[in-house]
């Protein structure tokens, strides 16, 4: 019986290390979104170029293909690193929108003209609004549409190469074959 | 090519540590003295190799190459020198090699301090260093090279994260540090007891200076980490129950149960087992604290680079030496003598209702960190466990622990009596009573919680001050006589009154800010008054100002009525080359209570949201825990001159002023 004791310290310790093990598979940055599975919340917003009566972006822009929806902002550093593999994606074909999420004036805009538009169409919220309907937590941050308009993923951080093939690539293909 | 020095001499030094562990123990286990010397001359090898591999990467900083990826990713020409030095540890690379360096410096204080010890019990103990230090070593160059070199060689280098570039910070990790390597030290005794199967009074003597000086170092480190959070994030808070803050409370918990334990140990022979238990356990949870920081196991605000290859092998690495550690013990441990008895009511009894509240405590605070990971293991969800389970659990487990703290050093050893108990503290407990009653007045009903809170800080206080009357006899006998007794006074009681109060200390500022924390928001432009917490304030100027690698929003603030500086300065600042925003907070300090401001974004009218807070009693938090430090230092200024001296014999030479043993080395 006192063996029992000396002996438990290193039985709880190999079972609390089993369980360390299997977390190091996860990656906390996964956030369950709340929005997965459900039609995108409606939204109808100015074109981030205010005044040059560009589209502009809506909810009912995300219907007839799958598409990206990209949240970013003209202060946000990781949306920096992550633009030039969007203008790669862009230049592939892949249909990717934007949303300018709380940034000020004609910011975005400016950010855009530097250093180049990936974007079929760029949404202006200067507010947020949108982004707190969409559950955004910070920028960048990328949806997946299909082509009925409803949330099938949410990424948060940039998307890279890595991401882009492992993840994000064949979610599309499967979204393009769905009907 | 300081980089590439810098780079072989880690790799030396790793092979150094690889040497030192095999030629210890089999030094040790042959009882052969010249392969035992090889052993320490070792370890001053390995500590001069990775200072060199350190020295190098501060170089690299100093000198601002650039072409060293690290110094590329944490340095600018524009960052003032002491933060481009400081930034050597401010990246998960550098740190390593910090923490490397830190084993290192143990790993030849030992070996130079350690003539007293016996041979093999010394050898075996430097073995277990060679093995961790080994261990890390790898680790960083594996899978953190410090010193990789980028291709083509950039013009400017990233900024280090400016919430970092503050005084704080600089030393922040290097005591956190000294605390979770310093507990290698009593990882490496316990270890190296098992395997000779024995334990007495002399290996906890020895012991018990190393735990000090870690506990020490943590205590304060942990309290310039509560501060930096404090002044720095801009919204006052001082801890955040976040899975890097706790990461460093558990190893605090578990390293004060030892300490105290190993005094038991010491003086009575008692709990043989249990300090050994503890010894591996306070180690392997700085082991699993550096992994939490890591792995990206959990989210937190701290968190260095997530890499899952880290992970692993920090995983794997806390998996072989607790793992090793607790099987020997699981082993050796029941064959051991069984310490000396005691009675239920007795200083032996009261520490080991402490070691039982805070090893409780310490798991209370392990579940709630990683409850995610276990969660999502049984259940596949997401969630977080945040401060309400903190405040529910672990609050009330640690009052019942103050609680007993006052009772603990008054005790007698092996038997004592309740009566006698109650009326040798009948001060600090009727003290406490009238704080209780009278904070229950005065605050009403509602806030019984803040007069409990308070009640327990009075008790604390006035039995870590009942300590020192009660040795200084006051006001029984003549002056002089007393005067020679506070002169007179040991050491120990210095140091457990200084490390109790503080902890009342603490427990008052925690109480205070816990009730009577009170904040404003509102929108200020230049000329605006405000009235808040019983002063006047006006907003003196609210304007764009340039610094040495920032430019900021600066309002000042003058207290036109009331307590308080008569300017205070709040800052919004951005830092373009890493594009980082950070608030500096105007605080005004004083003993009872803070006045904290901070500023937000200036919109196009030139007004601003300012939000005030009064922090009653806030600087308590960390006075306390300053304290707490102090006792443990004026405590290790006694050990020191007992350090070398374990042997009864000799210590029965009339002359306590010469440190004699320790003067031979």
């Amino acid at each position: 019986m006192r063996r029992i004791a000396f002996i438990a310290p290193v039985l709880i310790f190999l079972i609390i290390a089993g369980a360390l093990a299997f977390g190091l598979g996860r990656d906390p940055k996964i956030l369950p979104s709340m929005l997965i599975g459900k039609p995108l919340p409606a939204f109808n917003l100015p074109d981030v170029r205010t005044g040059t009566g560009g589209k502009g972006l809506a909810s009912s822009n995300f219907t007839g293909e799958p598409a990206l929806l990209n949240v970013f902002a003209s202060w946000c550093a990781s949306c920096r690193i992550e633009h030039p593999f969007l203008m790669r994606l862009s230049r592939e074909g892949v249909p990717i929108h934007g949303l300018n999420w709380r940034d000020k004036g004609d910011a975005g805009a400016r950010w855009l003209d530097r250093f180049g538009d990936p974007y079929d169409r760029v949404g202006y919220d200067p507010t947020g609004r949108t982004g707190i309907d969409l559950g955004v937590t910070g920028a960048p941050e990328t949806f997946v549409i299909d082509r009925h308009g409803t949330v099938r993923y949410r990424h948060v951080g940039p998307i890279d190469a890595q991401v882009w093939t492992e993840t994000l690539a064949p979610l599309m293909q499967q979204l393009r074959a769905e009907p | 090519m300081s980089a590439e020095i810098g780079h072989f001499a880690l790799i030396l030094a790793l092979v150094v540590a690889l040497i030192q562990s095999v030629v210890t123990f089999w030094g040790a286990s042959r009882a052969d003295s010249a392969l035992m010397g090889v052993g320490r001359a070792a370890a001053l090898l390995q500590l001069i190799f990775v200072a060199l591999a350190f020295g190098c990467l501060a170089w690299g900083y100093a000198t601002l190459d650039f072409s060293v990826e690290l110094v590329a990713r944490h340095s600018h020409t524009t960052q003032p020198l002491a933060y481009r030095l400081a930034a050597t540890w401010g990246s998960h690379e550098g740190s390593m090699v910090l923490w490397v360096l830190i084993l290192a410096l143990h790993g030849a204080a030992l070996s130079v301090f350690g003539n007293s010890l016996r041979a093999t019990f010394l050898s075996r103990v430097l073995g277990v260093q060679g093995l961790l230090g080994a261990a890390f070593l790898g680790f960083s160059l594996l899978t953190s090279n410090p010193f990789a070199r980028l291709f083509p060689t950039p013009l400017e280098g990233t900024e280090l994260n400016p919430l970092l570039q503050d005084p704080g910070l600089i030393s922040h990790p290097p005591l956190l540090y000294l605390g979770y390597v310093g507990f290698s030290v009593a990882f490496a005794f316990a270890v190296a007891a098992l395997i000779e199967g024995r334990v007495d009074a002399a290996w906890a003597r020895w012991v018990r200076p190393w735990v000090l000086a870690a506990w020490t170092a943590l205590t304060l480190g942990i309290a310039l980490g509560s501060h930096w959070a404090y002044y720095e994030l801009g919204w006052g808070g001082w801890w955040f129950w976040d899975p890097v803050e706790n990461a460093s409370l558990m190893p605090w918990l578990m390293g004060t149960a030892l300490l105290h334990s190993a005094q038991v140990l010491e003086k009575r022979g008692a709990l043989i087992s249990w300090t050994l238990l503890l010894a591996i356990l306070t180690f392997s949870l700085s082991l699993i604290g550096t992994f939490l920081v890591r792995s990206g196991v959990l989210n937190s605000v701290h968190a260095f680079a997530v890499d899952p290859a880290r992970g692993a092998y920090v995983l794997a690495f806390c998996v072989i030496a607790t793992g090793s550690a607790l099987t020997l013990y699981a082993w050796r441990a029941p064959g051991m003598r069984t310490g000396a008895m005691f009675a239920p009511l007795s200083k032996e009894a009261g520490v080991t209702l402490n070691n039982l509240i805070l090893a409780v405590v310490t798991f209370v605070v392990f579940i709630g960190t990683f409850f995610p990971v276990f969660y999502e293991l049984m259940t596949g969800g997401a969630i977080t466990v945040g401060p309400p389970y903190f405040n529910l659990i672990f609050v009330p487990l640690f009052s019942l622990l103050l609680c007993l703290v006052g009772f603990g050093p008054l005790l007698h050893w092996k038997r004592d009596r309740v009566r006698q108990v109650l009326a040798r503290l009948r001060w600090p407990l009727g003290l406490a009573a009238v704080a209780l009653i009278a904070g229950t007045a005065a605050f009403g009903l509602a806030k019984i919680l803040a007069a409990f809170g308070f009640a327990l800080g009075v008790w604390l206080i006035a039995a870590g001050a009942l300590l020192l009357v009660r040795r200084w006899d006051i006001g029984q006998r003549p002056a002089e006589v007393t005067w020679r007794l506070v002169r007179t006074t040991p050491v120990a009681i210095w140091a457990v009154a200084l490390a109790h109060t503080g902890l009342g200390v603490t427990t008052v500022g925690v109480t205070a800010m816990a009730g009577f924390e009170s904040s404003k928001v509102l929108r200020m432009g230049q000329g605006d008054q405000v009235e808040f917490a019983g002063r006047t304030l006006v907003l003196q100027s609210l304007a764009p100002v340039t610094g040495p690698n920032y430019q900021a929003d600066r309002a000042v603030f003058a207290i036109v009525q009331g307590r308080g500086p008569a300017t205070l300065i709040s800052e919004r600042r951005f830092y373009p080359s890493s594009r980082n925003q950070t608030t500096e907070a105007a605080i005004g300090p004083s003993l009872i209570g803070n006045l904290y401001i901070s500023v937000g974004e200036l919109d196009e009218s030139g007004k601003a949201v300012i939000r005030l807070w009064s922090h009653p009693f806030v600087g308590w938090i960390w006075g306390g825990a300053v304290l707490m430090a102090l006792g443990g230092l004026v405590s290790l200024s006694d050990r020191r001159l007992r350090l070398g001296a374990p042997q009864p014999s000799k210590r029965r030479i009339p002359d306590p002023v010469m440190p004699v043993p320790e003067a031979a080395e």
